[in-house]
Parts: C-alpha cells; structure tokens; sequence
C-alpha cells in the first residue's frame, strides 16, 4: 500500500477507513472541501452525486491516488483493499487472458482464480480474452480480481456504470453476496437513486462537501438530497417513474432521470 | 570461433533480440514507438559528444539517449503535447547529431555505420558489451515484470496496489537507452526503433498472454537477424536495413496467417 499522510494513526473506534476534513484541490480549484467520514466494518456505504459532484476524486484520495490537500486519511494499519476502477480500457495491442490479469500484481493459484470467477459468475472464462469480454463481464472479472486479495474493504467506482438495468441489479445482487460470505466492507460509487438505495446501509450524498448522510430511507427525504436531485415536490413520482423506465430494457436511452437542478453554494 | 566475424555476427543480433523482444511489446502496449524513435535518435548526438570529449562512443550514446529518454517522459508527465513535442525533439537530436558529427572528418566519413549499424565489424568486447547490455535490461523487465504490466494495464490499478506508475515508467526509460546504446552499432541510429517495434507487433498475431508476445518478439528478432545477415552476405546489401526487411518480411507474413 502506498504511504499515506497520517496512515496507520490511530483510528476512531473500529473503522476501516477515514477520512478527516479533507480537501483536495485541483490548482485552485477546490474539488473537495471539508469531507469527514468513515466505513466499518462489514458495512456497505455508497457515496451518491451528480456528475462533477467529486465522488471519483474521493475514492480516490481515499485510495492514495489523489494528494491531500488538507485534513487527514486514517486506515487500520495493514488494511486489505480492493479497488473496482470504473472503467478499464486494454489496448488492443495486449493480449492477455482473463486468468492472466487474475494474477496482477499478485501471482495467484489456478485453484484460486477458478474459485474468484466462479463467485462473480464467469467459471470457466479463463482462457477468453479481456479484449473481447462485454462491460458486465469486464466488471465481474474486475470484481473477482478485487477479491482475489481478499479485501477487508471493497472500493467500487461506478461498477454498473456499462451496464444494463438487469446486470446493474445483478451486479449489486452480487456485491451483498460478497459482502455476506467475505464479511468485507463496500464503499461504491453512484450516481443513480434507486437500485443502489437498495442494496445500501449507508448513503452519502455528495457534491463538494457532504450534503447529507445516513440510511437510504433518511437520506431520500433529506431536503438536500431532494434539492440536490432536483426531486422537489414531486419526488415520489420521479422515483417512481424513473424506475418504471428502467424496467423496459429496450435500449432506448433513458430520458426521464431527474433534473440534476440544485443550488448548493 | 568468436574469430569468425559472421559468428559474432550472428551472437550480437541474437543477444540483441533478447532486450527488444521484451522491450518493443511494451513500447507497443504503451504507444511509445515515436518515443523510441526521439530517443535513438539523439545516439548520434551522443557520438559526437563521445568524439569530442574522447569518452568510449557506447558511454556517450547512453549519456545522451538517457537523457533525452528522460526529458521526454518528463514533458509527457507535465502534459505536453506528445505529437508535437517529439516530432520536434525526435527530428532536432538528429540534425543536431548530424551536424555536431560532421566537425569530426574520422566520423564523417564513416557516418553511414552509426546511421545504420555495422554488426559485420561487431568486435570480441563489443560483441560482450551487447550481451552484458541486452541482459541487464532482460533482467530489469523480468524483475519488475509483474509491476510493468499492472501500471502498462491501469495506472489506478497500479497505484491502488501500492505500486507507483512514475517508477515503472523510469523503468523504461532507462531501458529503452540501454537499448539504444547497445542497437547502435549493430541496427544504426535510423531503424533501432523499427527493431523494437516489427518483431514485437509480428509477434501479437500469435500472442495469448504478455508474456508469449514478449517471447515469441524474442525470437522473430534473433530470426531477423540471423535472416538480414544471410540476405546482407547473399546480395550484398547493407547489413541493419537487411535485418529490417527480414522483421518486415515475417511482420507481412504473420499479419497474413492471422487473417487465414
């Protein structure tokens, strides 16, 4: 793990991971301002926003990828992180296998890699090419990869962002399985409301700063996150019809997202 | 037998193939061919700085191949723009090196060996400059092998597993002037790059895994070499261009195969 400012100090209570007023800046540019948080153990938090909100550059300063500007970054000394990036484009000039990329950094067994995909649902897929896999198998062998290090803590960017509406809420099936069976921590990414809201212990509503937090069912009658999502007066009725568009997986693009209206300073 | 300038010959382009075998994949996977051009081209830069302060030439080639292997990977850091800026340095280093070259009469006359090799005078201690040369940066790469490949895959990736992709970039760079320092005198100034590259991009047609390219490069490289110098002696051809038409040759020949 790379060195972290302030890594290995003491954390608060039994916490995996946290973070304590930090800010990140890009030039002058304040990305991030004032965030404190934390993830225990076990938990699945997700981290919810608007495009530009600054939630990749979170899990990423978490992550030891982004400086910190200001504030500090906590980790239990020897944390166990696994890291889902949002996307992963192989050049095309690579040839490598999905039981090959298994073994990036660390050389696993056969007998591992067999059993990592057979959790995510691609046994038997490690001779194909990594080129040639579909966005929801990218994410499923990324997702084994993760696990392969056997992580106290999962970090997950947008995992479901290539993904239909039945592999999104296949996909986050798939995370509370793991969750349940490995005991390990989950803290994703989303920019959408209703599946993630689900599947969730915790939600973190962002957009600069921490708008508002705590579960999906506090968090979806915030005002903030009702005025961060544009919801208003009619919020039920856009949830609902948002998740009714959803259901027909019919390829249209999905016009009927809610406003991403909102006036935080 | 090391008598037989054909044998050392042969043993150069061999010893050579074992460091761009490897080397060229990642210059491919990472887009670094015109990056591999800039940096062979300031070795005649390097020649000339060698002649002017009586350094040993392989000394002065490394010298300024580093640097400006450096210089590049900095600027890119720094988000220059890569086209640009190296079509400008790539091009620069050599005029420079052309000119700086022609102050010295010995040079001039024989400026077509650096241009493009003269692996038929490769001597003993040559000859074991380019396998101490090919097999320390054979031993870097598989080293950092694993590491390599992770921050070639996903700087995030890399980064997320507590590896530092700057580091491994070095990595390459450091390298790739070793190579260059080496593949002058065997392949010139002018086709270092191309022997990178041919072999390696030959080599993806087979290729299921990094490492196969990386062996299969390896071996259509010595395969070029051994091949250009059969071609050089039979038509009397100039012996580096030859070797770069063989590594054309097979490139053709395999590109051909894939689509069958």
């Amino acid at each position: 793990m790379p060195e972290l400012p302030g890594a290995g100090m003491s954390l608060p209570g039994t916490a995996l991971i946290a973070a304590e007023h930090v800010c990140v800046r890009f030039g002058a540019d304040e990305v991030l301002h004032d965030i404190s948080l934390k993830v225990e153990p076990g938990e699945i938090v997700t981290i919810l926003g608007p495009n530009g909100s600054g939630k990749s550059t979170l899990l990423r300063a978490l992550l030891g990828i982004v400086p910190v500007a200001e504030g500090r970054l906590l980790r239990r000394a020897g944390l166990r992180i696994g890291y889902v990036p949002q996307r992963l484009t192989i050049d095309r000039t690579m040839p490598i296998t999905v039981r090959r990329f298994l073994s990036l950094p660390t050389r696993v067994t056969d007998r591992a890699a067999a059993d990592a995909l057979a959790r995510v649902g691609m046994a038997g897929q490690e001779a194909e090419q990594m080129t040639t896999l579909s966005g929801g198998q990218l994410q499923r062998v990324l997702l084994a990869r993760a696990l392969l290090g056997k992580p106290q803590l999962l970090m997950l960017d947008e995992p479901t962002s290539g993904l239909d509406q039945p592999g999104e809420a296949a996909f986050y099936r798939l995370i509370e399985e793991v969750r349940h069976q490995t005991g390990a921590a989950v803290l994703m990414i989303s920019h959408d409301l209703h599946v993630v809201m689900a599947a969730s212990d915790r939600v973190i509503c962002l957009n600069g700063h921490i708008c508002c937090e705590g579960t999906p069912r506090v968090v979806s009658t915030a005002p903030e996150y009702r005025a961060l999502f544009g919801l208003g007066t009619q919020g039920a009725l856009a949830l609902y019809r948002h998740e009714h568009d959803h259901d027909h997986d019919d390829g249209h693009p999905h016009h009927h997202r809610p406003q991403h209206e909102h006036d935080h300073a | 037998m090391l008598d037989d300038f054909l044998v050392r010959a042969g043993l150069a382009a061999v010893g050579l193939s074992l460091a761009t075998g490897p080397l060229g994949s990642f210059v491919i996977w990472r887009r670094m061919a015109y990056f591999g051009d800039a940096t062979a081209h300031a070795a005649v830069l390097g020649v000339a700085l060698a002649l002017a302060t009586d350094l040993p030439i392989g000394l002065g080639t490394l010298t300024v191949a580093l640097a400006m292997a450096v210089t590049v990977a900095g600027l890119s850091a720094r988000g220059w723009a890569m086209d640009t800026t190296l079509g400008v340095l790539a091009h620069s280093a050599l005029a420079f090196g052309l000119v700086a070259v022609s102050f010295f009469p010995a040079v001039r006359t024989d400026l077509s060996s650096y241009l493009f090799g003269d692996i038929l005078a490769v001597s003993r201690s040559e000859l074991g400059l380019v396998w101490l040369g090919s097999l320390t940066v054979l031993g870097l790469l598989v080293w950092r092998w694993q590491k390599l490949l992770t921050a070639t895959l996903s700087e995030d990736l890399a980064h997320a597993a507590g590896i530092d992709p700057n580091r491994e970039r070095l990595v390459l760079v450091i390298a790739l002037a070793l190579v260059v320092a080496v593949a002058l005198k065997i392949v010139g100034a002018l086709l270092i790059a191309a022997m990178l590259i041919i072999p390696a991009a030959a080599a993806r047609s087979f290729a299921r895994t990094p490492e196969s390219m990386a062996v299969t490069a390896i071996i259509l490289g010595a395969v070029s070499g051994l091949g250009g110098l059969g071609l050089s002696l039979w038509q009397d051809t100039p012996t580096g261009p030859s070797i770069i038409v063989v590594a054309a040759a097979l490139f053709a020949v395999t590109s051909v195969v894939r689509r069958i």
